[in-house]
């Protein structure tokens, strides 16, 4: 896949596979085109080139809307909350695109995160960092996707809330089989929790490998781990 | 004292009629970041509509209805032909747009139906007036705020109980996520019209019911109004435009009852001067919030 801001080549020929109940990484650096490969998947921006297949289906052309009611979810960076909606207002709009099926089950979905039960009436802006970050993921479960997007979970949050977020993540695949595809700028925890994961440099996938070949990587080792 | 319930009385049914158009322009506008100036234009449609039908003796109820179902097509076939192909472009491609299909509207209507004011034959009980003491209470007055009051509550419900409501409210914030959200971006602009079209045709029917007359340039100055009272609550806050619309109704119409002899005619622009004088002292609106604009 490549894909263009105007003139500038954000990502070009990167290829990457996702599979069924994998937790997959995606590192970089800033500007690397870790979110931009995410926008595209979730149609928020039209790749140029290549394809973006789901389940065989090729949906690179679909709008964003069409792409998660294919099953992908993106929490984007920044949470992107509506602050002025309460928590519960956030969580119904979740799962707006299944209709009054989503009414019945966001009940089931609050046991996962039992803070948010409390939180229900209140507007999101009065939430705490990670109780956003929570709502932020709840939300995009509320649509029950099958292949989930992170971009930076943990990004702001204290080390004891990135635990609990980390935890969650894990949880969603093991006991959903949820796909994970996530990008995070924190290295180490990242390829704590992937099973996989993708280097990308300047737009263009660097090194690939299992947590293990990627810490061993001169690339990982060069960039993050301060290894010469 | 008398005369002062008289005045306010007034006030608020001419701030009724704004404030129902400034609620639908700043419906439209807190999720496209449009401004409709093709909005005064569903009023017009709404007068002529109301001409026709009462000219072919249709009774008040079917009339009513009608009105509304005028109002509410014509919005949302603007946004269907207008608007929808110039999705995404800039705030001043859409705000000439806006003018192109007000002026489209006006000639149309010159052409095809009449150039002259035509006289709506609007049903007895409109000239009715209650008294309560020394006040007299015309019923279209009563009618008209009741309506008013009962429309925003209806709307509130509409946005805070329905999930396309919460989605209208949530695209005023941040249409894309909404998008991500896997709402149809269509389904959301097509209602904020067709809402904001419902109220046009709900203004209509109290306007033309107190002034009956109507001519294709009727809505011109209507919208500019609605728009002062948008700006005035706040843009981008529905409730913001809702006020902003009664002050300016209330403004205008004690200055109209207390100024005297050539004066009067600068009722219009004192008004302006109070509103300018607010904006002064709070740039964002009476009710605006400074985000709702970013």
């Amino acid at each position: 896949m490549t894909a263009r801001y105007g003139p500038v080549m954000a990502v070009r020929n990167v290829s990457l596979k996702v599979g069924v109940g994998e937790i997959v990484a995606l590192l970089g650096a800033n500007g690397a085109g870790k979110s931009t490969t995410l926008a595209c998947v979730a149609g928020l921006h039209r790749s140029r080139h290549g394809q973006i297949r789901f389940d065989g289906e090729d949906v690179s052309r679909l709008s964003p809307e069409r792409v998660l009611r294919r099953g992908i979810s993106l929490t984007p960076e920044g949470r992107r909350l509506f602050s002025t909606l309460t928590v519960r207002e956030n969580l119904l709009l979740g799962g707006a695109a299944r209709g009054r099926r989503s009414r019945n089950d966001y009940g089931e979905l609050l046991s996962l995160f039992p803070i948010l039960r409390e939180r229900l009436h209140q507007p999101a802006a009065l939430l705490s960092g990670g109780e956003q970050q929570q709502l932020a993921i709840a939300r995009s479960l509320m649509s029950r996707p099958r292949l989930l997007l992170l971009d930076e979970p943990t990004l702001g949050l204290a080390p004891m809330l990135v635990r609990q977020v980390l935890d969650l993540i894990r949880g969603l695949r093991d006991e959903q089989g949820l796909s994970v595809l996530m990008v995070d700028q924190n290295v180490h925890q990242a390829l704590d929790l992937c099973d996989r994961g993708y280097i990308l440099r300047t737009g263009e996938i660097a090194a690939t490998g299992s947590p293990e070949e990627l810490r061993r990587s001169r690339e990982v080792q060069a960039a993050y781990l301060g290894v010469a | 004292m008398t005369q002062l319930i008289q005045e306010l009385v007034n006030g608020v049914s001419l701030g009724s009629t704004y404030a129902l158009l400034a609620l639908g322009l700043a419906m439209v506008f807190s999720i496209l970041g449009l401004i409709n100036f093709a909005h005064g234009e569903l009023v017009t449609i709404g007068g002529y509509t109301m001409w026709a039908l009462f000219n072919h003796g249709f009774p008040w109820p079917a009339v009513l209805v009608l009105t509304l179902i005028a109002t509410t097509l014509a919005a949302v076939a603007m946004e269907r032909i207008a608007f929808r192909p110039l999705r995404g472009a800039n705030i001043s491609t859409l705000l000439i747009t806006s003018f192109a299909v007000s002026f489209f509207i006006q000639v149309a209507l010159q052409i095809f139906v009449s150039a002259q004011p035509q006289g709506i034959g609007v049903p007895n009980w409109t000239d009715t007036v209650w008294h309560v003491g020394d006040v007299s209470l015309p019923a279209v007055k009563v009618v008209t705020l009741a309506v008013t009051v009962t429309a925003v509550v209806l709307l509130t419900v509409f946005l805070r109980r329905t999930i396309l409501g919460v989605a209208m409210r949530a695209a005023a914030e941040d249409f894309d996520t909404v998008r991500l959200l896997g709402v149809r971006a269509n389904v959301v602009v097509v209602t904020a019209f067709a809402v904001s079209g419902l109220l046009a045709g709900v203004a209509a029917l109290l306007f033309f019911a107190s002034a009956p007359g109507v001519d294709s340039g009727v809505g011109t100055p209507l919208v500019i109004n609605a728009f002062i009272g948008v700006i005035l609550g706040g843009l981008g806050n529905l409730y913001g435009a809702v006020l902003g619309g009664f002050v300016l109704g209330l403004a205008t119409s004690l200055l109209d009852a207390n100024l005297h002899g050539t004066y009067t005619q600068f009722s219009q622009a004192f008004a302006l001067a109070i509103v300018v004088g607010i904006l002064l002292v709070r740039p964002q609106g009476l009710v605006g919030r400074a985000e709702a604009l970013t």
